[in-house]
């Protein structure tokens, strides 16, 4: 016996069909020039992003829980936020903060880009020390309250 | 809701259960397409849910603000302002583009940009908790199934590549392969072709699931009664290092961290908050021209030998002829004032500067346009650029704050901002207040 093709429900078949009739006529367009590198961004950003950004900082984020073993579990977050923002950070703003664009931005803006990395490096410093600050703190105050409690309570 | 919750324990693999079966089973737990792969507690239809409604409305609002600045440029009335001449019935709902109020170009793009920004974290986040059902085994269940997984490229390549030339396009870095106003309008027509089909099977089970939620008051489980499985939570999750709310309130924060160091680029007052803003932090300059610039005159190839009193005549043209002013004759017309901003297509834009100079109308009386102003095609000095030439309609011609503009904020126009002449319109987008202008054309284009 052949295999049964499942066709689904028509109603969704019908939306999709509509959606695609929709992009091809855009595609079409989009694709006039230079469609294969049109093709290469649209294709490899998706690709790109879920099968090398995200599996990249997934392992990161894996890596630092692992290092931070089970004692260390409650400093993970202090580390986890800050990196998480800058790096976020940097990718949006990755042409300035690296210097790529720099001929072109002062050229026609008038502006330097001089500035871009160096504010991007204190802001991440500023990320960083204020999350040990605040770690520190916790954890001075967790000392003291575990000082404080008569030790029958732990 | 425990009876529920035990019934679906029994449906779902138990945690852990594979241990049982000795080593054979274990590379499962390496290979992206068993569930097992994916550990995180974090994922599951609560976050999903809220993460696509955030992007259900903040794209809806990117999608529009988009379309209306691409109505701002006027594409259909000249080629010289249609970057897009083939887009066909995707204009269909273009119109006049108004002057009042006279911010509202600043306001669309100030939104289309900053929301753009301040949306990127939401739509990692979004693609991270879905990211399991890439790898959904089988491929595909039914022929629906199959067109629904080809268009979720569309959605996710779409969406990535507006989101990329978007970002690029802002810091000038034009690595994207051609022009961006061709790439970024038709990018957007597949993009939202895909993000419609999707919100709309998607987002009554993403709203039920936050329905519920507010309801129990507390995560919904993961299936309910007669639904499918989501393939979203893990079956066999690692310990939590961050609880659901911590980890939107990282979503949040990320959200936050770009809009308060790109908004303030939308203001003067407020741009030295705008850290990482292309056009954030400083202004070029001190003085009455020391607001942001687009395209300096080096930048766009304008000789000072051209711009001179003596080399320099506006040329006007009209049906009752052509007449060839200098910048003397021009200060000797009736003068006028207009309080406008600059607003880039790019997000930024400066407060109202107050500009002085002859009004677009006056200037089209004079050539035999008396009463009734009509198009005006604009030609600048600048010899390369997409909008050397712009075309502004008559109803921007016949408005009292249109200037050709001689001086600004008390001073002449300094070389950035188009000395000897420059075209300044209410609410028009940037590139269309022409600046080194050199001749006028009225009459209807």
């Amino acid at each position: 016996m052949r295999p049964r093709i499942v066709i689904g429900s028509p109603l969704q078949l019908l939306l999709l069909v509509c959606s695609f009739a929709l992009a091809a006529y855009a595609g079409v367009r989009l694709l006039d020039g230079d469609w294969f590198g049109v093709a290469l961004w649209v294709v490899g950003a998706a690709l790109l992003h879920d099968l090398v950004l995200l599996p990249l900082y997934a392992a990161a984020d894996r890596a630092l829980v692992k290092g931070a073993g089970a004692r260390g579990r409650r400093a993970v977050a202090y580390v986890r936020v800050p990196a998480a923002l800058s790096l976020l950070l940097l990718l949006v703003w990755f042409p300035l903060i690296s210097g790529q664009v720099a001929g072109r931005y002062g050229h026609a803006t008038a502006l330097s880009s001089d500035g871009y990395p160096a504010r991007w490096l204190l802001v991440t410093a500023a990320l960083f020390g204020g999350s040990a600050l605040l770690f520190a703190l916790r954890a001075s105050r967790r000392r003291r309250a575990t000082k404080q409690r008569p030790p029958a309570d732990h | 809701m425990r009876g529920r919750q035990s019934f679906v324990m029994v449906r779902r693999p138990l945690p852990g259960g594979a241990r049982t079966y000795g080593r054979g089973m274990e590379p499962s737990r390496f290979s992206p397409f068993s569930p097992r792969f994916w550990r995180s507690p974090l994922r599951g239809p609560w976050l999903t849910s809220v993460l696509g409604v955030v992007l259900l409305v903040g794209i809806t609002v990117l999608f529009v603000t988009g379309l209306l600045s691409y109505a701002a440029y006027n594409p259909g009335l000249s080629p010289v302002n249609d970057k897009t001449p083939d887009k066909g019935v995707l204009g269909f709902y273009l119109f006049a583009w108004p002057t009042h109020p006279h911010w509202l170009y600043r306001l669309t793009q100030g939104v289309h940009v900053t929301l753009g920004i301040t949306l990127i974290p939401v739509l990692l986040a979004k693609l991270w908790s879905v990211v399991p059902r890439l790898f959904t085994l089988p491929p595909a269940r039914s022929l629906a199934h199959a067109l629904e997984r080809l268009s979720l490229l569309l959605l996710v390549g779409g969406g990535l590549f507006e989101f990329v030339t978007g970002v690029l396009n802002v810091q000038l870095d034009y690595v994207f392969p051609g022009s961006f106003y061709p790439l970024h309008f038709y990018g957007a027509w597949i993009f939202f072709a895909a993000f419609v089909a999707h919100a709309v099977l998607k987002t009554p089970a993403a709203l039920r699931n936050l329905r519920r939620m507010r309801e129990e008051r507390a995560e919904p489980a993961e299936v309910a009664e007669g639904a499918e499985p989501t393939g979203l939570t893990a079956p066999d999750p690692d310990p939590a290092t961050v609880s659901r709310r911590g980890a939107l309130g990282l979503v949040g924060g990320g959200s936050l961290l770009l809009f308060a160091t790109t908004a303030g680029q939308s203001s003067d007052a407020l741009r030295w908050t705008a850290l990482f803003a292309p056009h954030g932090r400083r202004d070029p300059g001190t003085g009455p021209g020391g607001f942001q610039i687009n395209k300096t005159a080096a930048y766009a190839g304008i000789r000072p030998a051209e711009t001179g009193e003596d080399a320099w005549r506006l040329v006007v043209r009209g049906r009752g002829g052509t007449v060839r002013l200098s910048r003397a004759e021009l200060l000797d017309l009736p003068l006028h004032s207009a309080a406008l901003p600059i607003a880039c297509v790019e997000g930024w834009s400066t407060s109202d500067q107050w500009w002085r100079g002859v009004r677009l109308r006056d200037l089209a009386a004079l050539v035999g346009h008396d009463g009734d102003p009509p198009d005006v095609l604009v030609e600048s000095l600048q010899r390369h650029g997409a909008f050397r030439r712009a075309a502004l309609r008559a109803n921007q011609v016949a408005d009292p704050r249109s200037l050709l503009a001689l001086s600004v904020n008390g001073e002449d126009l300094t070389p950035d901002h188009g000395h000897p002449a420059r075209i300044i319109v209410p609410a028009a987008p940037g590139v269309l207040n022409t600046k080194w202008v050199a001749e006028l054309t009225f009459g209807d284009l």
